[in-house]
């Protein structure tokens, strides 16, 4: 970019500086192997037992909301948090991966032939629009709630960070996505159901939603596809693609000298994350039994980075714990003091965002006496002088 | 041709809104490359300033006469307050500084919801600025429009002449031609920083104050407004005013030609998709400052 104004000298105030260069991750030695697999089969044993045994159905299914929440989280922690790309647009692809769920699932609840509800509510329409049609198979539906959301991501990221627009200029992009894909969604009422979005969902494959234990097998279904994004996310940001992924968000330009394509990099992650938070809108959508504009335009788009932020937006297990917390924290506060939580929400985005910005994650660290890498490498030695680097991470 | 000429002038107000909205942002973002998400809340300050005034001056047109300085101090304010507590720690954090000024513009949309309620609520609009202009042809153009493409274009000339011609102006300018070089010059950078966020955030009160003509007043005002005027400063480019009042005005146009020949929201879609393709063209907006830096 034009880079005409590069930081004050005196703003080495940042917790942040104090932490070295991210530290490669160690390489799967036998110790920290066994300490994952134990950590996951804990997570199993707490998702898995634990929570449906202490919590009622009601609770239940609103842990099995957040845990989508979480899926969401995870693939900013790795396009934010590992890879440095700020998107304020993950609602698109959460809203693309619903859309095609719901839309399956209402074509199946009207039946062979049949057309939702709303399409005749709101009038005009006589036959089931083209668009809509190949969703009434599951062959067609299910894949495109993850490739769809992919497709547009690996559109939009092919285009943009093969230019080099990146940093804010990404993020507003983004967000100008999210705003673009909700004013197009109500526009559209009449084939989109408009602001109500699609509402409604009675049956999922053939087993009644409204049924308390068809609600426990989506939970389950729900904790085992997190626990599985988690293993793959282990994988992949343990990879030397990982590391490599941290070097792009450190320093761009020097990676780009060492002869990789950084946009590919890039381009790896954000499809990646967009591919997670479309299946994350899958099964929000049993879950929850609707999917709606308000529920992944800008404001959501931006709120599921708070969650990302709080715990910690580099690390692995962060991004869900604080997506959690977050969301629950939400729900119990909003429950009681409405005008509360949204104070909160903003101290939380200010609070953790200028003053933690390695989230609850880095605590931990802290008191573990331990540099797990999570933070962007700030004040780092650089051939191109100190100043450089930062100017990498600002454009 | 009447047809032509009536999408073109909504296009130039729907530009004129726009370039109102982004000139301050052309300053805190444009030349200082602060992202200030609070910005929308600042024009909803603004434009709440001129509901407030007109409680108390019953003259709609002298209450808005009023209302342009005061919001403009009063807005302005609010920005050098966020600079001081907060901005200014981040500089080195532009992604930083986007999330954090989005939560501070939560806090400010819910305190609007607890002052002022969450309704709309409305101003009224003096009586000459009600009415319409007819021009041959049977084509009629709103007042309101016409004075706020006015004071648009009032607001760019006094920037640009302040940023030329005052000395205030010429520091903006060499701490945002390098800062270093301006900083061991003599010139104070803070200060030069904090009075550009003073202007910025005063023009955002004058876009609320504008605002009011056009709509009701709400909490929520800023949240949509923000994200276009955003896009006109990224592809206008930064570092310098003329990028985003020639890309206001396009988009303006272009979103009101899409509008007529399709539906709003495919109009919509149909800008973003001309600004992505606009970036593979020129990646750093329309015009640039030259410079040899890398990023």
């Amino acid at each position: 970019m034009t880079a005409v104004t590069p930081a004050p000298l005196s703003t080495a105030t940042a917790p942040a500086a104090a932490s070295a260069g991210a530290a490669p991750p160690s390489r799967s030695g036998g110790r920290s192997r066994l300490r994952t697999m134990a950590g996951f089969a804990f997570g199993a044993a707490l998702l898995f037992a634990v929570a449906p045994l202490l919590l009622s159905d009601f609770r239940l299914a609103l842990l099995a909301k957040y845990l989508c929440v979480a899926m969401v989280a995870v693939g900013i922690g790795i396009a934010w948090g590992r890879g440095g790309m700020l998107t304020l647009g993950q609602g698109v692809f959460f809203g693309l991966g619903g859309y095609a769920m719901a839309m399956h699932l209402k074509l199946a609840d009207a039946g062979p032939g049949g057309m939702p509800d709303f399409m005749q509510l709101y009038g005009q329409l006589d036959e089931l629009p083209l668009w809509w049609r190949p969703f009434a198979s599951p062959w067609f539906a299910l894949p495109a709630t993850v490739l769809l959301p992919m497709a547009v991501a690996f559109g939009l990221g092919s285009l943009v960070f093969r230019r080099r627009v990146r940093g804010a200029y990404f993020a507003i992009l983004s967000q100008a996505l999210a705003a673009a894909m909700v004013i197009l969604l109500i526009g559209q009422q009449g084939t989109t159901g408009g602001t109500n979005g699609l509402t409604d969902i009675k049956g999922f494959f053939g087993y009644d939603l409204d049924d308390p234990v068809n609600q426990r097998m989506v939970y389950f279904i729900i904790a085992g596809v997190l626990l599985a994004l988690l293993a793959l996310t282990r994988q992949l940001i343990q990879s030397r693609y990982g590391e490599l992924l941290v070097a792009v968000r450190d320093g761009e330009e020097r990676v780009r000298f060492l002869g990789y394509d950084p946009a590919s990099v890039k381009l790896v992650a954000y499809v990646v994350a967009a591919g997670m938070a479309g299946l994350a809108g899958a099964l929000f959508v049993p879950a929850v039994g609707i999917i709606s504009p308000a529920l992944i335009g800008i404001v959501p788009s931006i709120e599921f980075v708070i969650g990302v932020a709080v715990g910690g937006r580099a690390t692995l297990l962060g991004p869900v714990l604080g997506a959690v917390a977050v969301a629950w924290a939400r729900t119990a506060l909003s429950e009681r003091f409405p005008g509360t939580w949204t104070y909160l929400q903003g101290l939380l985005f200010v609070v953790v965002v200028a003053f933690l910005p390695g989230g609850l994650a880095s605590l931990w660290a802290l008191a573990r006496r331990r540099d797990v890498g999570a933070q962007p490498a700030r004040r780092g030695w650089s051939p191109l002088g100190r100043r450089r680097v930062e100017r990498t991470e600002a454009a | 041709m009447t047809v032509l000429f009536g999408q073109l002038f909504t296009g130039i107000s729907i530009g004129a809104v726009l370039l109102l909205i982004a000139l301050g942002l052309a300053l805190t973002f444009g030349q200082m490359n602060v992202i200030n998400m609070a910005h929308g809340e600042f024009i909803m300050a603004g434009a709440y300033t001129t509901y407030v005034l007109q409680q108390s001056i019953t003259g709609a047109g002298l209450s808005l006469v009023v209302a342009l300085p005061v919001a403009f101090v009063v807005a302005g304010t609010m920005g050098v307050l966020l600079e001081v507590l907060l901005i200014r720690r981040l500089y080195a954090r532009p992604l930083d500084t986007l999330l954090v000024t989005w939560g501070v513009s939560l806090m400010l949309q819910q305190l609007a919801r607890d002052v002022f309620g969450s309704p709309n609520v409305q101003t009224r609009a003096p009586d000459l600025l009600t009415g319409n202009v007819a021009l041959p042809g049977g084509l009629t153009i709103a007042n309101n429009r016409l004075f706020i493409l006015a004071l648009a274009l009032a607001a760019v000339a006094a920037l640009t002449l302040a940023l030329r011609l005052t000395p205030l102006g010429r520091r903006i300018r060499a701490v945002v031609q390098n800062r270093d070089l301006a900083a061991v010059s003599g010139i104070p950078t803070a200060r030069v920083d904090r009075t550009t966020f003073f202007l910025g955030s005063g023009l955002a009160g004058l876009a609320g104050v504008a605002l009011t003509l056009l709509g009701p007043i709400g909490p929520t005002m800023g949240t949509n407004l923000i994200i276009d005027a955003f896009l006109v400063v990224v592809v206008g480019g930064i570092g310098q005013l003329k990028g985003s009042v020639i890309v206001a005005f396009a988009l303006g146009v272009l979103q009101a030609t899409g509008e007529y020949l399709t539906t709003l929201s495919v109009a919509k879609v149909i800008v973003f998709v001309a600004i992505v393709a606009f970036l593979q063209w020129r990646p750093q907006g329309l015009f640039t400052l030259r410079t040899r830096s890398l990023a």
